[in-house]
């Protein structure tokens, strides 16, 4: 109470910043500025140019190898040979190990992570903002290692590296396991940060259960990324020592376990689904409170499911090893395991769609990337519960159907939420604001495009067609193509995001300080936020309520109503 | 970690006057002392889950190979291994010593005890390298290098494998009352008497092996004794039980003969090259695997921790830390406190689980 009191007196903190200000972009300036800051949102900026680079070279190999598989339907055109195939393989474990590590992981925690969490926390910078940086270094360097995988001869283990085969391919495993593991530690830096972040820089006034979810959310990754990422890393390093010294721990041709290294890896990678979707979560709960301008329903069971996911999704990774030898026994136990994760799922989906109703739904761009996001998870996660009963894996372990299953979690899901957060918080990321028109066209043709390319391959993988195979039989071209068709729709859609995205850096109108009319207290500071954050301490109060948000049209952006909140504030504690 | 962030920014937000150490983006140093603790904390729970695979490797090859593990550590001395526990516990207790000097604002003694920490750090490594040296001089190295190593079902260095059985073999009959100060002069000396005569791993399952084995690495031996030994079980593939009464017949008559050996207490079991099965034999090489990934993984973090703590101890000269400010002596002390309890693990599962 006594923070609100003090902040009585200085009134409305909105609008009073002239044009000419400076923000954390234009505070200072000179490339070192940049390489050297220590600021959160500058550091969230360079891992998004970094991440967006990334996410389009392996979104490239994807359109290269879709291309080829469409091809490989005329075989006169396209004749199979052992190059074709060699290129095949490169192509789509690059895919895979780019996006994987360097895209999906990252992206949501280090963009709008970084950017985001200390603003929605009334703070000035992450707990260690030098941690942050070099996080951010760690990034480039396990880049510039798979940029030297790239031009050393490729890899072609896919992106799951498993031996024995990589522990004798001539690829350049060392330098992309290498690569991986300096990610790892970018990973690790950033989780812990976090951790310590919202333990110990939440503003008077804010209890946990006062947080926006996304920080609940990012929490929730935290600790997979804090407990999970050190068992990559050890697994790698063993990885790096069978390759370089042949020292046999994985190597069955010298009585090393080759399983052993598939538990090693899946005990995080599983874990690491996690890390890709959580922060997606938390996004999604922020767009369907302020699209909705509504409480989000069941805060709390939403903010517990994160947490629950995240615990759960250490215990299921023995669910990849189906069909690897381990015992009836284990098989049944990740099994049953397995279909538990479904419940704090399904309490995610349910309370957002109960927020929706007899919500007032505005349907801007973000709000369109939540509605997608929510069809396309439901998707994907309930044929994860397919695919965690025994029976069913079995046949269609290593088919076209979990390649659909993933997909519509990993892309599907993740990419929706994370570019639906990108839309959200662009204007308060640049101050800008971006053509509305073109980016729901852009939604479509990705929203589109997506289920064009993958719904079919649950069909194909359903009839049999098996992953990473260069070569099919000729009744699954009609698959193929049709997916690959609709890869390119999809491609489409994410150019013309990009081209959005630019045009709206250069042409953009000027941004209001909240243009959604939300009430986490990023939208407390002005677009973009000054060097520091906040001009001035916002004012904490619970996150989602919006009432004392108006709009103005003059601005066509909402005003902040001080004591207007300060009286709803007072009402809520009666 | 934090607590090195001084200054971030020259914006002036000019509220009263923090105290110099006190990063930007904390109201208080207390708040800055617990978050800076919270993440060393958070950092030392991914070491621990960092070592864990390797604990966890080390418990599934164990619980698979266990002969394979019981005739490897014969090469670890355990006389080295005991007094680098002693080092690093030592340099624990002088890491806290300084944490509470600094805490106190007893600038002397402070220095001294980092000095004493960074110089335990010192005795460790300096030991892990004559340990390792002794590896290195017997050829059992990890991966390629390894004498133990199988190629295509063949040992890759035939001469260097004879030597290293001879030097485990004689290191595991009679090791301890020889091998104290870490040259193993028994070792060598059996290794040169084996070394002509021998062609062991050709012949593996063969009762009669065994016996020559035991005779040679026991030097002057009577033959009387060797034809009591064929009926002596060739069992190979499990764990050896412990000794028959009839195998400590045997043994006892040729230490008694030998009179140069002390006798190997009745509850050990020594596992010989003989003993193990010859799908084993091929994977001893993964216990010195094992065994160089997490000292070395460890020795890597020592010195790290030794790197912190010559940084400390200059910052410290400097005059940097005073009652109200200690916070890196602090988290750099809960580092090294977990190098330690590494060790504390490691020492007794390499080299004293029997």
């Amino acid at each position: 109470m006594s923070v609100i009191q003090d902040q009585v007196k200085s009134g409305g903190y909105g609008g009073q910043h002239g044009p000419g200000e400076t923000n954390y972009i234009n505070h200072s300036k000179g490339v070192l500025s940049w390489l050297l800051t220590l600021d959160h949102k500058r550091i969230g900026l360079m891992y998004m140019v970094a991440v967006i680079t990334a996410f389009l070279g392996g979104g490239l190999c994807a359109i290269a190898l879709r291309t080829m598989l469409y091809l490989r339907a005329a075989p006169d055109v396209a004749p199979i040979t052992a190059g074709t195939q060699d290129l095949y393989n490169q192509l789509f474990t690059l895919h895979g190990a780019i996006l994987v590590f360097m895209f999906i992981i990252p992206a949501v925690p280090a963009i709008l992570g970084n950017m985001i969490l200390p603003l929605m926390l009334g703070a000035k910078d992450v707990a260690f903002p030098r941690l942050n940086l070099l996080s951010w270094y760690c990034y480039m360097a396990g880049a510039t290692l798979f940029l030297y995988v790239l031009l050393s001869g490729g890899l072609d283990t896919g992106w799951t590296f498993y031996t024995p085969y990589s522990t004798s391919t001539t690829t350049s495993v060392a330098a992309a396991t290498m690569g991986a593991f300096v990610l790892g530690f970018s990973s690790i830096l950033t989780g812990l940060n976090f951790i310590a972040t919202i333990h110990m820089l939440r503003p008077a006034g804010m209890g946990w259960f006062k947080m926006p979810l996304f920080l609940w959310a990012l929490y929730a990754t935290s600790i997979i990324q804090v407990l999970a990422t050190p068992v990559l890393a050890i697994t790698l390093l063993l990885l790096c020592a069978e390759t370089v010294l042949h020292i046999g721990i994985f190597d069955p041709a010298l009585g090393g376990d080759p399983v052993l290294f598939q538990h090693f890896f899946w005990f995080y990678s599983h874990p690491a689904v996690y890390i890709m979707i959580l922060p997606g979560m938390g996004i999604i709960s922020e767009l369907m409170a302020t699209f909705c301008r509504r409480q989000v329903f069941g805060y709390s069971f939403i903010a517990f499911s994160s947490i629950a996911i995240a615990l759960l999704g250490f215990l299921v990774w023995g669910h990849h090893m189906f069909t690897s030898g381990q015992s009836a026994m284990a098989n049944a136990v990740f099994s049953l395991i397995t279909f538990s994760v479904a419940i704090p799922s399904a309490i995610k989906i349910f309370n957002w769609l109960a927020t929706m109703y007899k919500g007032s739904i505005s349907l801007a761009t973000p709000m369109l990337y939540a509605l997608a996001f929510i069809w396309l998870f439901t998707i994907g996660g309930l044929t994860g519960v397919f695919l965690g009963a025994l029976s069913l894996d079995i046949m269609a372990h290593d088919t076209y159907f979990v390649v659909a299953h993933f997909h519509y979690v990993m892309v599907g899901s993740m990419l929706t939420s994370f570019i639906g957060g990108m839309y959200y918080w662009w204007p308060k990321m640049f101050g800008k604001m971006y053509n509305e028109t073109v980016a729901k066209i852009a939604w479509g043709l990705i929203f589109v495009g997506f289920n064009l390319t993958f719904f079919i391959q649950f069909i194909a993988g359903s009839q049999g067609m098996p992953r990473r195979y260069a070569d099919y039989l000729p009744e699954f071209a009609f698959y193929h193509k049709f997916s690959t068709v609709g890869s390119y729709v999809l491609a489409i859609g994410l150019f013309v995001v990009l081209f959005n995205w630019i045009h709206s850096l250069i042409y953009g109108r000027k941004a209001p300080q909240n243009p959604w009319g939300g009430n986490t207290l990023e939208w407390h500071t002005s677009s973009p936020p000054p060097h520091e954050n906040f001009h001035e301490d916002p004012l904490v109060t619970e996150p989602y309520e919006m009432r004392a948000w108006d709009y103005d049209e003059s601005i066509d952006g909402y005003v902040f109503d001080k004591d207007k909140a300060i009286e709803l504030d007072q009402q809520s504690h009666h | 970690m934090s607590s090195e962030n001084e200054h971030t920014g020259d914006t002036g937000h000019g509220d009263n006057h923090h105290p110099a150490h006190l990063a930007h983006h904390f109201e208080t140093p207390e708040q800055q002392f617990e978050s800076g603790k919270l993440g060393m904390w958070v950092f030392l729970a991914t070491e621990i889950l960092m070592f864990g695979g390797l604990f966890c490797a080390y418990a599934i090859y164990r619980g698979n190979h266990q002969d394979v593990f019981l005739y490897g550590y014969g090469a670890l001395d355990k006389m080295w291994g005991a007094t680098n526990t002693v080092v690093l516990l030592a340099s624990s207790l002088t890491m806290a010593w300084g944490v509470r000097a600094a805490q106190k604002g007893q600038q002397k003694l402070l220095l001294t005890m980092l000095l004493l920490t960074f110089m335990g750090g010192v005795g460790f490594m300096c030991i892990k390298g004559v340990e390792y040296k002794a590896k290195w001089d017997h050829h059992l190295f990890p991966g390629t290098m390894n004498a133990f190593y199988y190629e295509g079902g063949q040992p890759k260095y035939p001469e260097k494998l004879e030597h290293a059985i001879a030097y485990i073999d004689g290191r595991n009959l009679g090791g301890e009352a020889h091998g104290g100060g870490g040259h193993a002069p028994a070792g060598h000396e059996a290794g040169d008497e084996a070394a002509p005569q021998e062609d062991s791993h050709a012949v593996e399952h063969d009762g009669s092996q065994v016996g020559d084995e035991d005779a040679r690495h026991l030097g002057s031996v009577s033959p009387v004794i060797i034809p009591a030994v064929f009926g002596a079980p060739a069992d190979v593939s499990t764990i050896k039980p412990p000794a028959s009464p009839a195998d400590m017949g045997v043994n006892d008559a040729v230490i008694d003969q030998a009179g140069a050996v002390s006798m190997p207490s009745a509850q050990h079991t020594q596992v010989l090259w003989n003993d193990l099965s010859g799908a084993e034999q091929k994977k001893v090489h993964l216990f010195f695997g094992i065994y160089f990934m997490m000292t070395g993984l460890h020795g890597l973090h020592v010195l790290i921790g030794m790197v912190l703590i010559a940084w400390l101890f200059f910052k410290a000269r400097a005059g940097a830390f005073s009652k109200d400010y200690f916070a890196p002596v602090d988290i750099g002390g809960l580092y090294w406190h977990l190098v330690d309890l590494i060790w504390i693990f490691l020492f007794p599962l390499l080299y004293l689980i029997h």
